[in-house]
């Protein structure tokens, strides 16, 4: 079966530029990257700032190219043909995706005009709030009339304007309110059984991710450090960096607790991943640890 | 014995565009000498003009506050003249930021910055230290706040720092003037999950082994139970739900704790009822 | 979120604007202004006074129950004149603004947006633009061309355009970087309905504000031009003229040519005032 979303290979590389503008240096912000996504599957990549999973996220949607590899989006290579309406996107601060001059209706409307939707638009834009569960009268308010939960509800309906296959959820709840974040993490499964959406879901929470999403892969400084189905990856770590992530998630219960890996301090402090990475190679002997 | 910093009934209004809104309700709550308390709720609940109220940060107008006591060391700051309220804050009471990014400003070197705050507090405390004590006593901070090379980091401006490195200057910061009571508005929310961690742990450890009082202001449930052993739910104004921190988590009394922690998701997959 | 149903944008502006005194002083200025020049005909004493007329015995009065303003060197009514004149002075600013303002903002949002050669090209333009003094350039025009006052407030508006091209540009640039521009472009949104329809509306405020300042200030540039000679031909009203053919008879008859002069002060100050309290609203605006 034809994979909703493939990457293949992808490396992409951005310049250092100095105070004048001169190029100094190199950094690979992505270094080859692989992995699949099944139609109707969740995948979950789980990374810190600066892994490269913003980069993965923009060049998917056709914002950036790479430098070489491949992104396939049902069998078809979108870097020779972009095609803009199987993809979309729910960026992950609903203040600041919405344009604060626009109502809401407006801001939907923007991609039915886009990809010359036939048909009747403002029905659809009332079938896109019903299906976010928001009021259709909605439609009148501007952002700053809504809360951040609606503000992301919104966003949610634009993304599916045009029906799209695959929809990149880039930290879609950060910003929301843990009781409001749950509603909308229900809503988006939801949705996803209904219309048979694939997702792709980045985000820093590994709590979130574990019940969200059925294979993860853990990004670190642009290389998919470790991937597999979530629980195993998550009850069975393999590689260090997860086995760090995991031990930082602040947990509410003592069976979390008990199940996240138990990480050796250097000098009193939890350390940072390249000092962990650098301890089990032996390079660094700062310290003995405990 | 009677506690550190004791609110006591504290309600505050907001006016705005002629409307008035109750934004804190008669909120009561206790900071021991010692203890480390954690407030939580969501956005909209009040924490953080709680927070501000203590801190005499809370501008009046748009804000009043029409009722309560805020007791720190047996004197209630609500009636003291403003300028031994100015004296206390940043000294025997002191608040780590939320924003290490905006909280420091970019043209002043972190000695510079530090330098000055201390030589203000000083001036407050009728403390004598001169100018080479100063620097000494910025150096010993980042050393408590575990900077890998703290004479570097003194003479660097904010903007090299990394975002942990910033927050650890916010917290040493705090720690200048040898508070009794430490206020930490979100630490760590805009860094990453594993810096994060490194801080709540430098935080813990600091205020355990110097025996400080620490109030933290969060809304992370996960941040409240690894951090404090006093929590206060607060929801819409009001103070929902206290306890010790294992009991709230364990055996919620109230619909709106249950509701928070239910809401929460486990690190051990679905909760399956 | 809070059970209080937020209040809709325009009553927190007009809440906010009207509790500024000197902004409320310049709308009611602006507004009396343009309604007299509407209804000049109506609300003069003597609105024949603006044509070929002269009445010899009532020259030089002082300013009196009959003639609120005097009367001038051949006897019209100069409170009638004057008020007329706010017709030309209001006119002439709306030409120059008509002209300037959507040409300096579009040129403005293509710089901004584009980059490139688009901004290279039009920013040096701007440049150029900007170092030549206004009225100079008019009175160059004018020694050219027909000297009209109309050739010489187009002259004006040629160069007035660049000043919004450089405040639209520096907008569209913070603008450019924001999330939701980044969302249209997601979406595949066109270039024009990005700049017209996401970056535009929030330019909005920015052009209130400098129109508002902008229309004083062309206001005194076409009194000045007409000051100095490139005035309407007799015997239509204009305040500029009036200020130059009165002073000729300062200090005695001084109401001839300073009674003028403050109603241009007045004009000018109405719409700075009303400018100066747009921006304080617009700038808490974006504070928030």
């Amino acid at each position: 079966m034809t994979p909703a979303l493939e990457i293949r290979n992808i490396i992409k590389t951005f310049a250092i530029r100095n105070a004048i503008g001169r190029v100094s240096g190199a950094v690979k912000a992505v270094d080859d990257v692989s992995f699949t996504i099944p139609p109707g599957g969740v995948y979950g990549l789980a990374g810190e700032s600066g892994s490269g999973k913003s980069t993965i996220a923009r060049m998917i949607m056709g914002l950036t190219t790479p430098d070489s590899g491949d992104i396939l989006i049902d069998g078809v290579s979108i870097l020779t043909k972009a095609e803009r309406g199987r993809v979309q996107m729910v960026f992950q601060n609903p203040g600041a995706s919405l344009n604060p001059r626009r109502t809401v209706g407006q801001s939907v409307m923007v991609p039915l005009v886009a990809h010359r939707f036939q048909g009747d638009r403002k029905a659809r834009i009332g079938d896109l709030l019903d299906m976010v569960q928001l009021p259709r009268h909605f439609a009148d308010r501007y952002p700053h009339e809504l809360s951040g939960g609606q503000k992301q509800r919104v966003a949610i309906a634009r993304a599916l304007a045009v029906s799209p296959r695959l929809l990149v959820l880039d930290e879609p709840t950060s910003a929301l309110d843990v009781s409001v974040q749950a509603r909308v993490i229900d809503l988006l499964e939801n949705l996803g059984q209904q219309l048979g959406l694939t997702y792709l879901f980045i985000s820093h929470d590994l709590s979130l991710m574990r019940n969200f999403a059925a294979t993860v892969g853990i990004l670190y400084l642009g290389k998919i450090v470790e991937t597999g189905p979530v629980a195993g990856v998550f009850e069975r770590p393999q590689h260090d960096y997860t086995r760090l992530l995991l031990a930082s998630v602040p947990v509410i219960s003592a069976e979390e607790a008990a199940m996240r890996p138990v990480i050796p301090l250097i000098n009193g402090e939890l350390p940072t991943a390249e000092d962990l990475m650098a301890l089990r190679k032996g390079l660094n002997a700062k310290e003995n640890p405990r | 014995m009677t506690a550190l910093l004791s609110v006591q009934n504290l309600s505050v209004s907001f006016t705005t565009y002629g409307r008035t809104a109750e934004v804190l309700k008669a909120v009561s709550l206790d900071v021991p000498q010692g203890a480390q308390v954690a407030l939580v709720g969501e956005s909209g609940s009040g924490k953080s003009v709680t927070m501000k109220a203590i801190m005499g940060l809370l501008p009046q107008p748009p804000a009043r506050i029409h009722a309560g006591k805020i007791m720190f060391d047996g004197r209630d700051l609500l009636t003291l003249p403003e300028r031994e309220r100015v004296a206390l804050r940043g000294t025997a009471m002191s608040m780590v930021f939320q924003d290490p990014m905006s909280s420091l400003n970019p043209v002043w070197t972190i000695q510079d910055q530090l330098s000055t705050i201390l030589k203000y507090a000083d001036r407050r405390l009728g403390r004598d230290r001169d100018r080479k004590g100063r620097r000494a006593r910025v150096l010993d901070v980042l050393t408590q706040v575990r900077m890998r090379e703290p004479e570097r980091v003194a003479a660097s401006y904010p903007i090299i720092l990394s975002g942990g490195m910033r927050q650890r200057v916010l917290i040493a910061m705090a720690l200048l003037s040898e508070p009794r009571l430490l206020i930490a508005d979100e630490p760590g929310t805009a860094l990453d999950v594993t810096t994060q961690a490194q801080i709540l742990k430098l935080l813990r450890d600091l205020v355990e082994a110097q025996g400080l009082a620490l109030l933290m202001i969060t809304h992370n449930l996960g941040v409240v139970r690894e951090t404090s052993n006093t929590v206060y739910v607060m929801n819409k104004g009001e103070i929902v739900e206290s306890g010790p921190t294992d009991r709230i988590f364990a055996a919620p009394q109230q619909q709106y704790t249950r509701d928070l922690i239910a809401a929460v998701p486990r690190l051990t997959g679905r909760v399956t009822t | 979120m809070s059970e209080v149903q937020a209040l809709s944008n325009s009553y927190q502006n007009w809440y906010r604007f009207s509790r500024n005194p000197t902004a409320v002083i310049g709308l009611v200025i602006v507004v009396l202004c343009v309604l007299a020049a509407i209804f000049a005909p109506h609300i003069t004493p003597y609105p024949d006074h603006v044509g070929a007329v002269v009445d010899f015995r009532n020259r030089h009065q002082p300013p009196s129950a009959a003639h609120w303003f005097g009367t001038d060197n051949v006897g019209r009514d100069i409170f009638t004149r004057v008020i007329f004149g706010f017709r030309v002075s209001l006119s002439l600013a709306f030409v120059v603004l008509i002209i300037a303002v959507p040409l300096g903002t579009l040129m403005g949002l293509l710089a901004g947006y584009f980059g490139g050669w688009t901004e290279i090209i039009i920013m040096r333009l701007t440049d150029v633009a900007l170092a030549l003094p206004p009225l100079i350039m008019a009175l160059a025009v004018a020694a050219v061309l027909e000297p009209s006052l109309m050739n010489a407030m187009l002259a004006i508006a040629s160069l007035w355009w660049t000043w919004h091209t450089r405040l639209i540009y520096s907008i569209v640039r913070q603008i450019r970087a924001q999330e939701y521009i980044e969302a249209a472009e997601t979406l595949g949104a066109s270039k024009v309905h990005i700049l017209l329809r996401e970056i535009l509306p929030n330019c909005a405020s920015a052009i209130a504000v400098k129109t508002s300042l902008d229309a004083g200030f062309v206001i005194l540039i076409g009194a000045s031009l007409s000051f100095l000679g490139l005035g309407i031909q007799p015997p239509t009203p204009d305040l500029g003229t009036m200020v130059a053919t009165g002073a000729s008879f300062l200090p005695d008859y001084w109401w001839e040519s300073l009674l003028p002069g403050t109603a241009i002060l007045f004009v000018a100050l109405g719409f700075n005032l009303l400018g100066d309290g747009l921006r304080d609203l617009f700038d808490v605006e974006d504070v928030r």
